[in-house]
C-alpha cells in the first residue's frame, strides 16, 4: 500500500511538469513584454532594461522555466501586473466563497443524485427509472448559465423565497450565508447530479445482479437493507471515479456560477484576470487547478483500496 | 513463384460506409427523431438565416431599445434597440459552425496521434504523459486562458476550445488500436511486411470509426456549449457578433426588467446542445449494443 503511494505520487510529477511547461509557454506566447507593460507608458529604455533584469527576463528560456519552478516550489506563484499584490494573496482573499460554494454544490449532489440513482436502478424500466434518465440527458444539455437564470427566476423573482444575487462571508452569521448560497449551490451541482445520477444507476444495475444481492434477497433481508447496505457499498468505486473525471465540470460550473449570482470567489478572479491581460494571476490560477486536479484523482485512486477490500496494491 | 496475397481485409471506405448503414438500418426511437428534427431546423435556420431574419441582427436603433414581444419586434429588441430574433437567428450560425469546426478539428489531430501512440509503443509513453497534463488542466480555464492571448476571432475560439478535447480522442483512439493490434489479421500484415502505413490506415483505422463517431458527436455539443459560455462570460466573441451567448450576456443587467432577453436565447441553445447529445446517444446504442445493454 505504502509503495503504491509513492509510486503513484512519483507518476504525478511528470504531469505536474507538463501542466507548468505548457502554462510557461502560453505566458511566453501572450504578445507584450511583460517588462514593459509593468514599467508603464513613461518608461525610459534603461528603466525596462532593469525591470527585465530584475524579473529575469534576460535570461536564456529555459534558465527561466527553471527560475520560474523555483519560485513556485518556494511559494512564489508570481505578482499580479495590476495590482502588484502577490497572486497568492490575491488567490487566498477569493477561496472563501468558492469552496463554500462546491462543498455546498457536492453536499446536494450526493443528498439528491445517490438516491434518485439507486431509486432509478431498483425499478429498472418504469416510470421514475425513465424519469430519471430523461432528466440526466436534460441536465447535461442544459448550460449552467441558463439553468441560474431559471432558478432565481423562479425562486428568487416568482416565489420571492430567496436573495436573488450576492454573497455574505460566513463571518456575518451562518443564516444569510446559508440563504445565499443555495441557489448558487443548486445551479453549480446540476450537471453533477445529472452525471452522478447516471453513475450511480449504471453502476447499481451491474451490481444488483450478483450472486450476493441474491442470497440476501432470499434470506429475507429488507429491501433498503439490501440497495443501501449491501448494493450501494459495492456499487461505490466507479461513483467516485465520476466524481474525479467531473472535476473539470466542477470548474466552469464555479466559474459560470460566481458570474451569474455575482460571488467573489476565484472563478471571477479568473475572469478580471483575463480581461484585464493579468498573466500572472491566470498562470497561478490555471495551476493550482491542475494541481487540485492531480490531487484529487489521487486520493481518489488510493480510496479505492479503502472502498473495495479486493483492490490490494 | 508464389507471390504472397494481401490479407482479406476490406479497404477503409467500406468501413466507413458499413458504420454508417449499420447506424441507417436501426429503426429510430420517438426521441431520437424528435431531436434529429429540432437540430435539422436549427440547420435550415442557420443555413437561411439572412431570408429568415427580418432585421440585420447588429443593427443599432437606440429610438427602439428594450421593446417587448410585438408584431413587428416577434421577440422584442435588446438594450441597443437591436431586434432579438433576427440575432438569435444569426446566432444559430456561429454555435453550429463552432460544434462542427471543433469536432472536424479535433478529429483531424486526434485520430492520427492516437494511431501512432497506440501502434509506436516508444512514442506512446511520452505522448500519453503529455495528454495527462493537458487532460489535468480544466478545459474552460485553458480556452479562456488561449483566448486571452489574442483577441477573439472565429479561429483562434475553435482552437481554444478544440485543445482541451483532444486527449480523450486520442485515449479512444489509442485504446482501440491497442485492442486491434493483437488480432490475426493485424498479425498476419505485419509478418507479410506490410508497410507500416498501410497497416494504419487500411487496418487499424477503420477500426475506430465506430466509436469516433459517438464521441465526437460529444465533442460537438460540449464545443457548443463551452462557446456559449465563453460568450456569456465575456471572454468570447466580440460582443456585437450575435451568438446565443453574447445575447445572453447583453441581457443579463436587465434581466429582472425583461425576462425574455435571456430566455429564448437559453431556450434554443439548450434545445440544440440537448439534441445533439441525444443523436449521439442514439448512434452509440446503435453501433454498440454490449453498452446498450449496461446503460439502459
Amino acid at each position: 500500500m505504502f509503495s503504491y503511494f509513492i509510486r503513484r505520487l512519483l507518476m504525478a510529477i511528470p504531469v505536474m511538469l507538463v501542466v507548468a511547461l505548457a502554462i510557461f509557454l502560453l505566458l511566453r506566447l501572450s504578445p507584450g513584454d511583460p517588462a514593459v507593460i509593468i514599467a508603464g507608458d513613461m518608461a525610459s529604455p534603461e528603466q525596462v532594461a532593469s525591470i527585465r533584469a530584475a524579473l529575469g527576463l534576460d535570461q536564456p528560456i529555459y534558465t527561466q522555466f527553471f527560475i520560474w519552478i523555483g519560485n513556485m516550489l518556494q511559494g512564489d506563484f508570481g505578482t499580479s501586473l495590476i495590482s502588484q499584490t502577490s497572486a497568492m494573496t490575491m488567490i487566498t482573499q477569493r477561496l472563501e466563497p468558492t469552496i463554500s460554494l462546491a462543498i455546498a454544490a457536492i453536499v446536494f449532489t450526493v443528498l439528491i443524485s445517490v438516491p434518485l440513482g439507486v431509486i432509478a436502478a431498483w425499478r429498472q424500466g418504469s416510470w421514475i427509472d425513465n424519469l430519471v434518465m430523461s432528466v440526466s440527458v436534460v441536465g447535461f444539455s442544459v448550460p449552467v448559465f441558463v439553468i441560474g437564470y431559471l432558478v432565481i427566476q423562479v425562486f428568487a423573482i416568482e416565489l420571492g423565497w430567496l436573495p436573488v444575487q450576492g454573497y455574505r462571508s460566513l463571518e456575518d452569521g451562518f443564516g444569510e450565508f446559508a440563504r445565499r448560497l443555495v441557489l448558487p449551490a443548486l445551479t453549480l451541482s446540476s450537471v453533477y447530479i445529472a452525471l452522478i445520477a447516471r453513475m450511480t444507476r449504471a453502476s447499481m444495475l451491474e451490481v444488483l445482479k450478483e450472486d450476493y444481492i441474491r442470497t440476501a434477497r432470499a434470506k429475507g433481508l429488507g429491501q433498503r437493507l439490501i440497495l443501501f447496505r449491501h448494493a450501494l457499498r459495492n456499487a461505490a468505486v466507479p461513483i467516485l471515479t465520476v466524481i474525479g473525471t467531473g472535476f473539470a465540470l466542477m470548474v466552469s460550473g464555479v466559474v459560470v456560477t460566481e458570474s451569474v449570482f455575482n460571488i467573489p470567489g476565484l472563478g471571477r478572479l479568473i475572469i478580471d484576470a483575463v480581461l484585464a491581460r493579468d498573466y500572472p494571476v491566470i498562470q497561478a490560477i490555471i495551476l493550482l487547478t491542475a494541481g487540485l486536479y492531480v490531487v484529487i484523482n489521487l486520493l481518489i485512486d488510493l480510496s479505492y483500496a479503502v472502498t473495495d477490500p479486493r483492490i490490494r496494491y | 513463384m508464389h507471390t504472397p496475397s494481401q490479407p482479406q481485409v476490406l479497404p477503409a471506405r467500406y468501413r466507413l460506409h458499413g458504420v454508417i448503414s449499420r447506424l441507417l438500418r436501426v429503426r429510430p426511437r420517438t426521441t431520437t427523431l424528435i431531436a434529429g428534427t429540432v437540430l435539422a431546423l436549427i440547420v435550415l435556420i442557420a443555413l437561411f438565416a439572412p431570408l429568415i431574419a427580418p432585421y440585420d441582427p447588429t443593427e443599432l436603433s437606440p429610438a427602439s431599445r428594450l421593446q417587448a414581444m410585438s408584431a413587428e419586434h416577434w421577440l422584442g429588441t435588446d438594450a441597443y434597440g437591436r431586434d432579438l430574433f433576427s440575432r438569435v437567428v444569426y446566432g444559430a450560425r456561429i454555435s453550429l459552425a463552432v460544434g462542427l469546426g471543433v469536432a472536424l478539428l479535433t478529429l483531424l489531430i486526434g485520430l492520427p496521434l492516437g494511431l501512432i501512440a497506440g501502434y509506436f509503443r516508444a512514442v506512446d509513453a511520452i505522448l500519453m504523459r503529455f495528454m495527462d497534463g493537458l487532460m489535468a488542466i480544466p478545459g474552460i480555464l485553458a480556452a479562456i486562458a488561449i483566448v486571452s492571448l489574442t483577441s477573439a476571432n472565429l479561429w483562434v475560439l475553435m482552437v481554444a476550445i478544440t485543445v482541451p478535447e483532444i486527449p480523450q480522442i486520442v485515449r479512444l483512439v489509442r485504446s482501440q488500436v491497442l485492442a486491434t493490434r493483437e488480432e490475426a489479421f493485424v498479425e498476419a500484415a505485419i509478418l507479410m511486411s506490410t508497410p507500416t502505413r498501410t497497416i494504419l490506415w487500411r487496418h487499424l483505422m477503420p477500426n475506430t470509426f465506430a466509436p469516433l463517431i459517438v464521441q465526437c458527436t460529444y465533442v460537438c455539443a460540449a464545443a457548443i456549449l463551452t462557446e456559449s459560455t465563453l460568450s456569456f462570460l465575456g471572454v468570447g466573441l466580440s460582443s456585437e457578433t450575435p451568438t446565443w451567448g453574447n445575447i445572453m450576456s447583453d441581457g443579463r443587467i436587465y434581466f429582472q426588467l425583461q425576462p425574455s432577453l435571456i430566455f429564448w436565447a437559453g431556450l434554443v441553445l439548450s434545445l440544440c446542445i440537448l439534441s445533439i447529445n441525444l443523436l449521439g446517444d442514439a448512434a452509440r446504442d446503435a453501433l454498440d449494443p454490449a453498452m446498450k445493454r449496461r446503460e439502459s
